[in-house]
């Protein structure tokens, strides 16, 4: 396949792995973090831990929107695909994330609720026009990525005046998970180390890089933002390595194919004009904090799922005592350090959000991590 | 004096819909199997318009299946509802190395189904039964309120023999050392379905793969009577169906990325959806286990078929008494699980 395959070669990534080991300094440690859940599925799919050399540790971030998304948020979405007016239109990978009483949207379409899998958010508004005596929901989640997917619906929503149409809206912010680990007590403490940082394609191609900026300036903290494929990881790694042996902290693009210094100014705006930030929004793992998401401005709010169904408030749940979801997404803990990983929780019967979501740490771990030996699984631990 | 006609109107195909009476046991109901499914299916079983059909006893043992069909759209590139209902029957006989001599059909049809479909579907289904050899022979139609039901379900249930002097291929005779072969290019029928489902829309010109595949077994036992395992990676693809395959038999598999055949535009398809084309369905291909000894000449006989000309060995049986893994050398050079599918891929595939 063109354009995909010449970044999966094998005999390239050999190669600059052996670059890696070069010029990995034996007697320090690079403890580094793909911020990504789409990163730590590359890194897993490809075995690409046990390419680097031994003084180079992955961390794995809470780069991923389903994972972070803390139950009350999800009870909140199944509470309003229970109204008998309501269709809950939603992403396909938020459908078997376990909420209270470890009740998905799966389980409460099995009980009567309208749930309906999307592909995207334009999709939402072709059902609300094919129901114009429904009201449906658009279960809005993601990081800057879907963002501005969300904004143009909601756009097109208020332009076509459709009355029948609204956004559970859950956009979350990058940097403001980065700021909350870096700035975390296991990080001030050194249980979480992080000496540098792999920053995310996808956000930062909407972003641009200027968003990371003050990391490398106040944090001192290397970021090479990166693609998703095996060498474009590969020479992330190496760049990192590279600023830390010569003690720089600079932003620096690995995607420069797919991505520009500025970013998207179009997205940009459009998501500038819809929405606005939300004073505090819980992640599960990383608790409260402010300015971290995005709600509807106030031209639009009739359009917010949250103000047309008031009644359905938000209220905290704690995840299940024996889940680390919470420590993970942290990178205090590896998925294959729970209790409960692979015997209370499979992909099949999942009890937290990381092992069901496709970029989920638990669902990598457990998908091409559990045949290796011990030894190897040692290695990346 | 002519006797009176029983229909003196003749069904509305062009522009009828179903109807509750259609569904009755009435007269309606007569006309619809009368002038619809008999015509079509038409074979001197059906023509003796009993509820059932009497058959004679063939020698050899007896094999039995049934399959019941929902897939979402009814019309896809390279088949149909109706094709697929033959199809996918017949080849469950033919996996345990049957020669299939007959069908039944149930049809659940909702109301306001248009008649035109139906006759689509229907024309479709005979088309595949005449191409397998395979007749109809005794059927069913129920309807259901509008609302109740999704257009239209069919269930097949299938009979066939297993001729004397072959050894039944069963999924607990994968042995350590057996090679793992594939008649085909894998993921065809999942994507096309997924090219015109609702919302997904996109452009391709990648067909279903939907055949009987009867001829091939049968091309296949011919040189090797002794095939150890046979089965169609149907829902969950070539993954799913290897991990049903590990536990029955109690191996493991190890399989390499670069020989199993996909094509390009499956690849790219799935890439762009970010799904993996091993848990892709496929409706008009099988997974052979043999000793390896014989897959040399068992992947000839499968090239020289119409049905097998892309056939592959993909693999090999290993030992994994503990853990039963499907293992993926990868062409990037390390290995991985192809572990079950969790949960739905595609809703509603076959």
């Amino acid at each position: 396949m063109k354009y995909v395959d010449e970044y999966r070669d094998g005999a390239l990534a050999r190669q600059l792995a052996a670059q890696l080991g070069k010029e990995a300094r034996p007697d320090r440690e690079y403890h580094l973090m793909e911020f990504c859940g789409g990163h730590t599925h590359a890194l897993c799919r490809y075995g690409l831990m046990q390419l680097l050399p031994p003084s180079v540790n992955m961390v794995h971030g809470p780069g991923c929107p389903v994972c972070v998304l803390p139950i009350g948020r999800l009870d909140q979405a199944i509470a309003l695909a229970r109204k008998p007016e309501v269709i809950l239109c939603t992403f396909g990978d938020m459908m078997r994330v376990p909420g209270k009483d470890r009740v998905s949207l799966m389980r409460a379409r099995a009980q009567g609720a309208h749930v309906k899998m999307v592909f995207g958010s334009g999709d939402a508004l072709k059902v609300a026009e094919e129901n114009p005596t429904k009201e449906v929901i658009f279960f809005a989640i993601g990081f800057e990525t879907t963002t501005p997917t969300t904004a143009v619906a909601v756009k097109l929503a208020a332009e076509r005046g459709l009355k029948n149409m609204s956004f559970f809206v859950n956009h979350v912010l990058t940097p403001s998970a980065i700021d909350a680990i870096l700035g975390s007590a296991e990080a001030r403490s050194g249980q979480v180390r992080v000496d540098g940082l792999v920053g995310p394609g996808h956000v930062t191609a909407i972003t641009g890089l200027g968003a990371y900026e003050r990391f490398a300036r106040e944090a001192k903290m290397p970021v090479v933002v990166s693609g998703f494929e095996p060498l474009d990881l590969l020479q992330a790694v190496l760049m990192l390595v590279r600023q830390l042996n010569e003690g720089r902290h600079e932003v620096e693009n690995q995607y420069s194919r797919a991505m520009e210094r500025g970013g998207n100014a179009i997205a940009q705006a459009l998501v500038n004009e819809v929405f606005e930030p939300r004073a505090s929004f819980e992640w599960r793992g990383l608790g409260t904090l402010a300015d971290s998401a995005l709600q509807l401005r106030e031209k639009y709010a009739a359009f917010d799922a949250e103000k047309k169904f008031a009644d359905v408030v938000y209220a905290p749940v704690a995840d299940h005592p024996s889940c680390a979801c919470g420590d993970i997404l942290k990178g205090l803990k590896r998925p294959t350090d729970c209790r409960i990983f692979g015997t209370a929780c499979t992909p099949e019967n999942p009890m937290g959000s990381c092992m069901v979501s496709p970029e989920g740490s638990c669902a990598a771990y457990w998908l091409y991590g559990r045949h290796q030996t011990s030894g190897e699984q040692k290695r990346s631990a | 004096m002519a006797t009176q006609k029983l229909f003196p109107r003749k069904l509305d195909l062009a522009h009828g819909q179903v109807e509750m009476i259609h569904g009755s046991g009435g007269k309606a109901m007569a006309q619809l199997i009368d002038e619809l499914f008999a015509a079509a299916f038409d074979n001197r079983y059906l023509a003796q318009k009993n509820d059932q059909a009497v058959l004679e006893m063939p020698v050899g043992r007896l094999v039995m299946t049934t399959d019941s069909y929902v897939v979402s759209p009814l019309f896809f590139p390279g088949g149909d509802i109706g094709s697929l209902s033959v199809h996918g029957t017949v080849n469950d006989l033919a996996m345990a190395g049957a020669k299939p001599l007959y069908l039944s059909t149930g049809f659940i049809l909702e109301e306001g189904f248009p008649l035109a479909d139906l006759q689509r579907v229907v024309v479709s289904m005979a088309r595949a039964a005449r191409a397998a050899g395979v007749p109809i022979v005794t059927g069913d139609t129920k309807v259901v309120e509008r609302g109740h039901g999704d257009g239209v379900f069919i269930n097949t249930a299938g009979v066939g023999v297993l001729p004397v002097g072959i050894t039944a291929p069963s999924g607990d005779r994968a042995g350590a050392g057996d090679a793992v072969l594939v008649s085909g290019t894998m993921g065809d029928h999942g994507v096309a379905i997924m090219s015109k489902r609702e919302g997904l829309s996109f452009e391709t010109t990648i067909e279903s793969d939907s055949a009987a595949l009867h001829g091939l077994v049968a091309a296949m036992l011919a040189v090797v009577p002794d095939v150890h395992v046979l089965r169609d990676p149907t829902r969950g693809g070539l993954a799913t169906t290897l991990n049903e395959l590990a536990h029955q038999s109690g191996v493991g598999f190890k399989l390499e990325e670069q020989r199993i055949p996909i094509k390009p535009q499956v690849r790219a398809a799935c890439e762009l959806l970010g799904i993996d084309p091993l848990y892709v369905a496929n409706e008009g291909k099988l997974v052979c286990v043999c000793a390896a000894a014989d897959a040399p000449k068992l992947l000839a006989a499968m090239q020289a078929h119409p049905l097998g000309k892309d056939a592959a060995q993909i693999g090999t049986v290993v030992p994994d008494a503990e853990h039963h893994f499907v293992q993926l050398q990868t062409s990037f050079g390390g290995s991985r699980i192809l572990d079950w599918l969790a949960g739905e891929q595609l809703p509603r595939i076959c």
